[in-house]
């Protein structure tokens, strides 16, 4: 399960490709409107899309004769909740350390009043 | 310089590294102690609803570590070794009981901000992206966790 999910953030570690997936956030596009904005050949676009793909990432429709590529956003927000958790176990991880800091600082300024 | 008064987090997409920023409204000899001494450290570390039991811990250079967190009866162990530890820096290793083999390198700074806060960044180094990412999708601490669940699902189902 570990190698789909490295499959997903592998697909993303491409800055090309994680800017086609801000696109195609927008709306679906065909292989040479994503091409236009890059100085690269379609070949190699379309090599970026077949990983995007394998990744489970993004679709292609088959009946449509210009295929326009589109957005699996399930997929998207799946990676982006997983983070967002993390973040915020994380988060509370800090708030419950903010807490004992905060009872250290009292204990801390009482021991420095009783020297004084 | 802006307060990062949430965590901040960053998966990085080219090595198998997570790393996280938080300020905190502290001294950084406070945030030293925080990480070193195992009392105060028992009280913040586990996750919300989770008791945090120090098994041993010997805060300096060279010393080792294992703690066990239980929720619901069920026990999760993580063991390591200080590489470093100084007021500035701690360099540790650390492994989660249930998967044994692996090992992430941890490095911890405390840096002074202005106004009597500090500023700490955990930097884990995983020993591989496949370890990362469980990790990242587990949040460490749940043995079931939903992610996977709906991914499996996905995946049986077509839709990857």
């Amino acid at each position: 399960m570990a190698d789909q999910l490295s499959r997903l953030f592998a697909a993303l570690a491409d800055p090309t490709r994680r800017d086609m997936v801000a696109r195609l956030a927008v709306g679906d596009a065909t292989v040479g409107q994503l091409a236009a904005p890059y100085d690269i050949s379609k070949q190699a676009v379309s090599k970026h899309l077949r990983v995007l793909e394998d990744a489970g990432l993004v679709r292609r429709s088959r009946e449509a004769q210009r295929r326009p590529v589109h957005l699996e956003a399930n997929v998207f927000d799946l990676m982006t909740k997983w983070i967002a958790r993390y973040q915020r176990e994380a988060e509370e991880r800090y708030r419950r350390l903010d807490a004992v800091l905060a009872a250290m600082n009292d204990t801390d300024s009482q021991q420095e009043g009783t020297a004084s | 310089m802006t307060t990062l008064s949430e965590a901040t987090i960053e998966a990085d997409p080219t090595l198998p590294i997570i790393r996280i920023t938080r300020d905190f409204a502290a001294a950084p000899e406070q945030l030293f102690r925080a990480h070193t001494d195992s009392e105060l450290f028992a009280q913040w570390v586990g996750p919300n609803g989770m008791g945090t039991r120090i098994e041993y811990w010997d805060a300096r250079t060279g010393g080792s570590w294992r703690f066990v967190s239980e929720r619901d009866g069920v026990l999760y162990g993580f063991h390591g070794c200080f590489h470093e530890v100084r007021p500035d820096r701690i360099v540790q290793t650390f492994t989660f009981d249930g998967d044994p083999d692996g090992v992430a390198l941890e490095t911890l700074s405390f840096e002074e901000l202005a106004d009597g806060r500090t500023r700490l960044r955990t930097q884990s180094l995983c020993d591989s992206f496949e370890g990362r990412d469980a990790w990242l999708a587990s949040g460490m601490d749940v043995g079931v966790n939903e992610g996977y669940a709906r991914l499996d699902a996905m995946v049986a189902n077509g839709a990857i």
